[in-house]
């Protein structure tokens, strides 16, 4: 029992001294960790394992980084390329296809009601397919776009316009069947609608997708050069890293940096191989395919013009005129001739793109139904000026050698022309893409493996430290 | 102004007559109230209530409507004697060359009966109508062919710079002659008597070419008479300061189509012409009587004196021309919308007061 009572008391002594001098420590600021590891990192860096530890970290470091960007740039491009060749390529021709539906289903509805008399199952079919076509179309374009974009608000306002505009030539068929003038006075204002609102919001809907068709391009083809400096970085440092090994032990070979060197090198050596293909494939589907596209539309909205203007020089019967310098021409027919100017210039163009014989022959074909059709429209105006409006009418309207054939034979040309133009630019564009395929993940589980390899290449060295 | 005012609906009658009961005794009073209501309406905005009551309103444009007839009288009867001598614009038309040897005439192929294309009349849906009748005769006596004929389809507020341009030898086109347009263009004597008239749906409780058009909107043509008279009388006060006139359009015809699509409430237009429009839709009629009345002519350059006096020469034989002039034309084409009798139509004796 002696050593009973001091036991008690020995703890009690020690326990406020050494909780003493803690009391004065504590006003001094904290050391942040940050501070802390860079004290650490300083007393490491004098020592060769320590160092060894930071070259690894690094190492590690600049593979992953190198590993994570190309992930990222190339996701982004494969993504846009992808929107290139699904997305916003196939738009832009459905606008296209919007344009020359809605012009179509308006010449046609314009053609039944010259001929006088009722319209022909021919013209009624030729003008619900196209209405159809819009309609399909658009609903298309409209899944297809952001809910508050411009163009969103452009297909909206089609959509509003379409019924109203078919609404207008229901009834324009029904008065004409009854044999009332009020059904001409309603083609006129259903004519009104398309000409002054419909067609130029197709038109700007066209432009829209087409500028978003751009962005996409612009999206995938610039280089990713962030990615290119890390990946040239990180080579640099791995052999940076096992030159410094090689002087230090003379050994040669380490077989973890090795392999770090040798994913990070696949890496950089897939990403500039892979892109580089891509980029020329989707330049190519640009050069031969959208330009010609492009071109191909624009001929294809300038002969649908052109037969509009062609048959209200017809409707309005020399009604309105227009001055040029001190000539005076009808004002439709002067529209038509500018529009067949056009027409021409943008079939040269078409043709100059072409690049192969089957993308050409429709081509020369168009342009020598333009010919014939330039031909017969002069010879169709003469009988008009000549006071012969059913001859003139016939030669435009009429089922044989009429203008109407011509301009029937270069939009079915132009069809043609178009197919094989978008199959063009498929394969290229459908071959960029595929160029681009696992890149990102490949990179990603490279980079990791080659990121492990220096961390065990460096472990190896750390290890005959121990 | 357009035309001589005759009857106007039951409320501006009863107004016309207080005014001139009035008599002489009044005048003084009166012009010094018109003077004040000329200040009035010129420079106070016409504001959205203001009505046309009171007698000072239809007095003022009494007096305006006079004052015009001052500058220039009877517009219809200034035209040339008739004449069936060949003058330089004949030889002209006469010398044009094979298939060039046509009349060029400006017509209308949205009137309904006047001159429009029938499409069931047959394969080709030629122009036909009551204008397009006499187009024929015209061409028959000077080129001895009635299809010698090139139809130029002009809109209504083309007619006159089609004439002057030279782009149509002569426009028969429900053309109303009068005193602005006499300025431009020459007249033959007149071939028909009409009046602007009201066209609404049967539902509308619009009456007449009277206050019920107050806030509605009223559909008229570009250029057309029915415009220029609705433009007058709503400056004068006659027509109610919120009626909307501001829908134009380049044919009367489609002035229907808005009416139907419910973008107007009312149309003013020649009465043949809106007896042409009632035809072609059961729902609407005409309201009210004619509020002026109007005499349509063939307009033809200012110039071509030989030509209007044998329009005028060829107007005589067509009306006199029982079997197949201008009473069997009626006959064909208007009786079933204007009424079998035609005498509501046929204009006066014509007097050719113009000599040179």
């Amino acid at each position: 029992m002696p050593t009973l009572p001091a036991v008690p008391a020995q703890p009690a002594p020690p326990a406020p001294p050494a909780q003493a001098p803690r009391g004065p420590a504590e006003p001094q600021p904290r050391r942040t960790a940050f501070a802390e590891g860079l004290d650490q990192l300083r007393a490491a860096a004098t020592t060769e394992p320590g160092r060894l530890r930071i070259i690894g970290a690094l190492l590690a470091l600049l593979v992953v980084a190198f590993g994570a960007v190309t992930a990222w740039q190339m996701t982004d491009r494969a993504a846009a390329a992808d929107d290139v060749l699904t997305r916003s390529q196939p738009l832009s021709s459905d606008a296209a296809d919007i344009y020359r539906s809605l012009a179509d289903a308006n010449t046609a509805a314009s053609s039944g009601f010259l001929a006088g008399g009722q319209e022909s199952a021919a013209s009624r079919d030729r003008y619900e397919k196209d209405i159809r076509t819009a309609a399909e179309k658009l609903v298309n374009a409209a899944a297809n776009s952001d809910p508050d974009s411009p163009s969103a608000a452009t297909i909206a306002k089609l959509n509003r316009l379409l019924p109203e505009y078919k609404g207008l030539v229901e009834r324009a068929r029904t008065y004409n069947r009854q044999g009332f003038p009020v059904g001409g006075a309603y083609l006129r204002y259903a004519n009104e609608k398309m000409q002054e609102e419909m067609l130029p919001a197709a038109e700007d809907l066209y432009k829209k997708e087409n500028q978003r068709l751009s962005a996409d391009y612009g999206d995938a083809t610039p280089y990713p050069w962030a990615a290119i400096a890390l990946g040239i970085a990180a080579l640099a440092a791995l052999a940076w890293a096992q030159h410094r090994n090689y002087q230090r032990t003379n050994r040669v070979l380490n077989h973890g940096l090795v392999a770090a060197t040798a994913t990070a090198t696949v890496v950089l050596l897939w990403l500039v191989v892979g892109h580089s293909v891509a980029r020329a494939g989707l330049n190519d589907s640009y050069d031969h395919g959208v330009r010609s596209l492009n071109v191909l539309h624009d001929a294809r909205i300038a002969s649908l013009k052109a037969r509009g203007n062609e048959n209200l020089t017809l409707v309005a019967r020399g009604a309105e005129t227009k001055k040029v310098g001190e000539e005076t021409y009808d004002a439709y027919d002067y529209d038509f001739r500018t529009d067949i100017d056009a027409l021409g210039k943008y079939l040269a163009a078409a043709g100059e793109l072409a690049d192969d014989a089957s993308g050409e022959s429709p081509v020369t074909a168009a342009v020598g139904n333009m010919t014939e059709w330039k031909k017969r429209h002069t010879a169709a105006r003469d009988q008009d000026e000549k006071g012969n409006y059913q001859e003139a009418l016939k030669r435009v309207i009429g089922s044989e050698n009429a203008t109407g054939e011509c301009f029937d034979s270069v939009d079915e040309n132009l069809r043609t022309a178009l197919a094989h133009e978008e199959t063009e630019f498929k394969r290229a564009a459908g071959d960029g893409r595929d160029a681009l395929t696992g890149l990102s993940a490949g990179a990603a589980v490279l980079a990791v493996l080659g990121a492990a390899g220096a961390v065990l290449g460096i472990g190896r060295r750390l290890s005959e430290y121990r | 102004m357009n035309g001589t005012r005759v009857k106007g609906g039951a409320t501006m009658r009863a107004r016309r007559l207080r005014a001139s009961l009035k008599g002489w005794g009044g005048v003084a009073a009166m012009a010094v109230v018109c003077a004040l209501v000329a200040v009035f309406a010129l420079y106070v905005p016409l504001s959205g209530t203001r009505t046309v009551d009171g007698q000072s309103v239809a007095q003022s444009a009494r007096v305006k409507a006079e004052k015009a007839e001052e500058d220039c009288e009877a517009p219809e009867k200034q035209t040339l004697s008739p004449s069936s001598a060949d003058g330089d614009t004949i030889q002209k038309i006469k010398n044009r060359q094979g298939d060039m040897r046509k009349l060029i005439v400006g017509v209308d192929q949205n009137s309904y009966r006047w001159g429009y294309r029938n499409p069931n009349s047959g394969k080709t849906a030629e122009l036909e109508g009551f204008d397009i009748d006499l187009v024929h005769r015209i061409a028959e006596d000077i080129l001895g062919d009635p299809r010698a004929v090139q139809f130029k389809a002009i809109p209504t507020d083309q007619r006159i710079p089609a004439i002057q341009d030279g782009r149509v030898d002569m426009v028969v086109r429900t053309m109303t002659i009068n005193c602005e347009r006499i300025d431009d263009v020459a007249f033959s004597a007149p071939y028909f008597k009409t009046g602007q008239q009201v066209l609404a749906p049967k539902s509308s409780p619009i009456k007449g070419y009277d206050d019920t058009l107050a806030g509605k909107r009223i559909c008229t043509a570009t250029g057309s008479t029915a415009y220029s008279t609705l433009k007058a009388d709503q400056k004068a006060g006659e027509l109610p300061a919120t009626a909307d006139i501001s829908k134009t359009v380049p044919n009367q015809l489609d002035c229907l189509v808005r009416l139907q699509l419910g973008e107007v409430d009312a149309v003013v237009t020649d009465g043949a012409l809106a007896a042409s429009q009632a035809a072609q839709d059961p729902t609407v009629e005409l309201k009210g009587d004619a509020f002026t009345a109007e005499y349509y002519g063939v307009a033809m350059k200012k110039s071509a004196n030989d030509l209007v006096r044998r329009v005028n020469q060829i107007l005589v034989d067509y009306r006199k021309d029982t079997a197949n002039g201008w009473q069997a034309s009626y006959g064909k084409w208007l009786s079933a919308t204007l009424g079998k009798i035609s005498e509501k139509s046929e204009p006066p004796a014509p007097q050719y007061l113009r000599t040179t």
